[in-house]
């Protein structure tokens, strides 16, 4: 053993912190290192030094270039000393302070003397010194070398080669590849760990040749492989192996066998790399899992918390997909919910609440209680999130989980993890009506004692909107009143807000709010005063008149008819004048993009930041936005607004969408424009319709859009008159503009423009733009309550169709209208299928069909449908659409 | 260091091995992936590491915490901290493996007696140790044994008799240890 490097005092105890490397300085063993070049080498002195300079480094200590210069030279001429020790040191020296190229040869005829040296140790050592710091030219001089050394009978230098070679194959890899005989062979050794590395490395060489790595698979997991990290890479290979040969719906799946023999090692961590792998089998039937599931239920109940981590981590991947393979280990993952390492314990929760089933809800919830106090803040909110989905999954057991939430929301936390409560509150009050009044109520508590004035200003706001609807909407007054006499100006404004709310929707209350807010009108901050004159004066004035109490509303619930990035832009774009800021000159257009966003799939409005906009539908955005524009303000009630259809293709130079919008005798057609050229400024942009195919209609209107700068879309408009009820026609348009050159360095518009036009792709109008897609929440019901006195029944031929499913797909799409009670889902390989559908027609017709398809042999489908409705008209007008479609 | 992306999809990969002490300054850390590129990113890597182990109890068997994806298996002794990471795909197992091998080869080199004082007084032992157990992220030994006789060969003055000795030795004074904490 080597010495201590300083002397140990006597009296070291009473030193707090005493180390050998005390007062240690840079400059000073730089210095010390001069002992290198000394003509009688000290080895023990001089690896001293070493381990100092080593130190120095370790604790993030830099050299300069000529720092590392002088220290590398001194260095090599310690390759004179013959002791192992101080050889060993200067090996990792030499390593540590990475010479440049014109070093390195420096050292090389001293490496590779050492490299055909007859210790061992020296030689292993060499070779991983000389590989790291070497590049490709000095490479080819030791190849053979390498080679030899693979194949060697000492272990340590043929590991040392390998992984060597693991290294050099990144930078050097055609060299490397040469060498795939010898590391063949080293695959056959009988050290452990040399069968590791030469495996790593022969799969390394050949990954990119499926052949040769399938074969290697093959010929290795039928031999013996001893060391259990081979193991663990084979079973990699395997893996990976059965996943390129991709599908194995049919038959047995290669390899199959091997991994679950592998089960059964005697090493554990072979055995989890096998369970591991079978549960990530792509398609992977229960049959497979449950081997591998039985051995991770033993390894939750082991005395080791890594064996524990990894079984359970591997359980809440598959509880994911295969939930039910899972719940056989739920009693062993109850146990862990209470274990010392709390990352077990979370995972073990979420993994039971992915699991469980409504029963276990109770119990669950009793243990999860107590599991809470003694957790971080981040894992508190996993829980939270699982707790979410399994309230919405079991809407029956709302009544534990709210209380649940509402006893954490009491307890300590930070903002992060109150918010996921609170959101996860009011998804609930959301989503599950009978929670309403238990969920406003334990958020009324929230905000009696809550430090975080954005969560509080929300919530108030929540309150405003769903607290009048309620049956006793008297009993949120007290909390919200308490607001405005205890909090800061932000949460005591949005108090009086919600004040204000409420007594706009509940007439009985509204002489007590008065008296409320009158005495808000002596607040000290002006923002709170303001707004309580405002709602003062707004709800006086009301009084008799249904109209103006319909404005108050508007005005109260009402969302700001333009985007706020709109009116922002707006805003600091008005210059301060004698005019003042007309909010109707804020473009009101909604960015198509967002509508498309909360039509995408899984994405569902979480919570709060949802919560003004939340029940507001598109169609209420789009009446809105119509309802702006004088010209089709007599056109009535709107009937259906389409969802948008691409007229362009996607990435060209404009980018054009349409909205269908339906009213009795008029259809008005949204054109969403987007420029995506900086380069250009469009002005007057118009979209000449050609309405030849559509004879019934005739263009009434056409507002054009005054300018489309860059990324920022607007909105066009051609209005066509119909006759009452339904009519269809192709429509083909033209987007007519003209375009100015815009410096996008200066971002000003040249004076001139160009006249242009751009071909758009056509447009129809069919009858699913007639119909609402309205459901029945009990289809026979509704279909006996309406009668055969209209119904009409007749048989389609649908002719050839791919499937069943494809044909009635179809059919609902040329309708569009709602399928009920999960019918449009075809079970796969059935002949037969009924499917339900309810909607709305033009003119506020309730529609009914059922439609029974059969398929035969050759694929044939044949359709019978009946149609009930509130008119005999349309019941024959939905044939009509039938027949023609 | 070499690009590691390539390599690390399918071989056990280790990132870092750490030994901090109580305070959680650095003894002892060998870093293998460019994850963390600069020393503060570094010390901010070891500061959260530490942080969020310090109070669990790794005494006996190795704790596993997980974070930023990565792993960490660590395991405390006196005044030491011991930590290997690894990549959030990575057998857990594997990386344990690595961190018992090194407890025990430090144990042993350290003769029982693994403490700050005693490792910084054979600092070169356990630098040593590190460049035994792990190359460039690639396991290269997890035998303590054979680990701690690699590094304890080097030390001993000459000829190879004196390091099996040197081996037995150590390994008498690991069991006399064991035996001492198991009577505790």
């Amino acid at each position: 053993m080597a010495q201590p490097l300083v002397k140990k005092d006597d009296d070291r105890d009473d030193e707090a912190e005493y180390s050998p490397f005390l007062g240690i300085e840079k400059g000073a063993v730089l210095q010390e290192a001069r002992v290198f070049n000394d003509p009688q080498l000290d080895p023990r002195r001089c690896s001293q030094v070493i381990t100092k300079l080593l130190y120095l480094l370790n604790q993030g200590e830099t050299f300069t270039k000529i720092e590392a210069t002088e220290v590398f030279f001194a260095v090599t001429k310690l390759f004179q000393s013959r002791d192992i020790g101080l050889r060993r040191m200067v090996y990792l020296m030499i390593k540590e302070l990475s010479p440049s190229a014109d070093e390195v040869i420096i050292v090389t005829s001293s490496l590779m003397k050492d490299m055909n040296s007859k210790t061992d140790m020296y030689r292993a050592n060499a070779i991983r010194v000389l590989c790291r710091i070497t590049d490709g030219t000095l490479l080819t001089q030791i190849e053979r070398y390498l080679k030899q050394a693979i194949v060697d009978k000492n272990p340590v230098v043929a590991s040392a080669a390998l992984v060597s070679g693991i290294h050099l194959l990144q930078t050097n890899p055609e060299i490397v590849k040469r060498w795939s005989n010898e590391v063949q062979e080293a695959v056959q050794s009988r050290a452990a760990l040399v069968q590791f590395h030469a495996l790593a490395l022969l799969h390394q060489i050949r990954q990119n040749d499926r052949l040769a790595v399938s074969k290697l698979v093959t010929s290795l997991t039928r031999g013996t492989v001893r060391s259990p990290l081979a193991q663990c890479l084979l079973i990699r290979y395997a893996s990976q192996v059965i996943h390129e040969s991709g599908n194995t719906q049919t038959g047995e799946r290669p390899f199959y066998d091997y991994l679950e023999s592998c089960l059964r090692h005697k090493a554990e961590m072979v055995i989890f790399e096998a369970a591991r792998a079978i549960t990530e089998l792509s398609g992977v039937t229960s049959r497979e899992l449950t081997p591998a599931i039985t051995v991770l239920q033993l390894f939750l109940s082991s005395s080791k918390p890594v064996l524990r981590f990894a079984a359970v981590r591997t359980l809440n991947k598959v509880a994911m997909t295969h939930p039910m393979a899972v719940t056989n280990c739920n009693i062993d993952m109850e146990s862990l919910i209470s274990d010392q390492n709390r990352s077990i314990a979370t995972l073990a929760i979420t993994t039971l609440l992915k699991t469980g089933n409504e029963s276990s809800v109770d119990r669950l919830m009793k243990q999860i209680t107590n599991f809470m106090s003694d957790i971080a803040d981040e894992f508190k909110i996993v829980v939270v999130e699982a707790i979410r989905s399994l309230c919405l999954k079991f809407p029956l057991k709302y009544r534990s989980l709210m209380n649940f939430l509402s006893n954490i929301l009491r307890e300590e936390g930070g903002f992060e993890y109150k918010k996921a409560i609170v959101d996860s509150i009011v998804l609930l009050i959301r989503d599950i009506p009978d929670a309403n009044e238990s969920g406003l109520f334990h958020l009324c508590e929230f905000i009696e004692d809550c430090e975080f004035t954005y969560l509080s200003t929300q919530i108030l706001h929540f309150l405003g909107n769903e607290g009048p609807k309620t049956s006793d909407p008297s009993k949120y007054i007290r909390y919200i009143y308490n607001r405005v006499i205890l909090e800061n100006a932000t949460v005591r404004a949005s108090a009086v807000s919600t004040l204000a709310k409420f007594g706009a929707m509940v007439d009985s209350l509204k002489p007590r709010i008065f008296v409320l807010l009158r005495r808000c009108l002596f607040d000290s901050d002006d923002e709170v005063r303001d707004r309580a004159t405002l709602y003062l004066n707004m709800l006086a004035g009301d009084g008799i008149v249904s109209e103006t109490g319909k404005d108050v509303k508007e005005f109260l619930f009402g969302s700001l008819n333009v985007p706020l990035g709109n009116l922002e832009t707006s805003l600091k774009n008005y210059e301060p004048s004698e005019e003042p800021f007309d909010i109707n000159s804020v473009p009101k257009d909604v960015k198509a993009q967002p509508l498309a966003e909360k039509k995408a799939p899984g994405k569902k409005p979480t919570g709060l930041g949802a919560a003004p906009t939340g029940p507001t539908s598109t169609v209420d955005a789009y009446e809105k936005l119509l309802s702006s524009i004088p010209e089709f303000a007599g056109f009535g009630k709107l009937f259906k607004s389409s969802a948008p259809v691409e007229l362009t293709e996607a990435e060209t130079e404009y980018a054009v969408n349409v909205v269908k919008h339906i009213y009795d005798g008029h259809v008005v057609f949204q054109y969403n424009c987007t420029n995506t050229v900086p380069e250009q400024l469009l002005e007057n942009v118009s979209v000449v319709v050609d309405a030849s195919e559509a004879e019934e209609f005739s263009e009434v209107v056409s507002k054009h859009l005054r300018s489309l700068p860059y990324d920022s879309p607007g909105q066009t408009f051609v209005a066509f008159e119909k006759p009452e009820g339904v009519a269809f026609g192709k429509f083909s348009n033209v987007l007519r503009f003209i375009v100015k050159e815009v410096d996008t360095s200066t971002g000003e518009a040249e004076e001139e423009g160009v006249e242009d036009e751009y071909q758009l792709e056509d447009l129809d109008v069919v009858a699913a733009d007639y119909m609402l897609k309205v459901g029945v929440s009990n289809f026979k019901n509704a279909w006996d309550s309406m009668g055969d006195d209209c119904e009409r029944v007749d048989e389609y031929g649908l002719g050839v169709r791919e499937s069943l499913a494809e044909a009635v797909n179809a059919v609902i799409n040329i309708l569009g209208m709602q399928p009920c009670e999960g019918t449009e889902v075809v079970p796969s390989n059935s002949r037969s299928h009924t499917c339900l559908l309810s909607g709305v027609f033009i003119g506020n017709v309730k529609v009914l069909v059922r439609l029974s398809f059969g398929i035969d042999g050759p694929k044939q489908v044949a359709m019978k449908l009946a149609v009930r409705s509130e008119d005999p008209a349309v019941s024959d007008t939905i044939h009509e659409i039938v027949a023609s479609g | 260091m070499a690009s590691f992306a390539a390599y690390q999809d399918n071989c056990p990969f280790v990132k870092n091995i750490l030994i901090l002490d109580s305070e959680g300054k650095r003894v002892a850390v060998k870093y293998y992936s460019d994850e963390w590129p600069t020393l503060s990113a570094k010390l901010a890597f070891e500061k959260s590491v530490f942080s969020k182990t310090q109070k669990t109890n790794a005494r006996n068997e190795a704790e596993i915490t997980m974070f930023d994806n990565n792993i960490i298996i660590y395991k405390f002794i006196h005044d030491l901290h011991f930590f290997v990471t690894g990549g959030d795909d990575e057998n857990e197992l594997i990386l344990a493996a690595v961190l018992q091998g090194f407890f025990d080869a430090v144990s042993l080199l350290l003769r029982g007696n693994v403490e700050k004082q005693e490792a910084l007084e054979n600092l070169d032992l356990i630098l040593l140790c590190l460049d035994e157990i792990v190359d460039g992220g690639m396991v290269l030994e997890t035998e303590a044994s054979v680990v701690a006789g690699k590094v304890a060969s080097h030390t001993a003055d000459s000829g190879a008799a004196l390091s099996e000795q040197v081996i037995s030795q150590a390994l008498a004074t690991a069991r006399e240890h064991l035996t001492r904490s198991l009577l505790k």
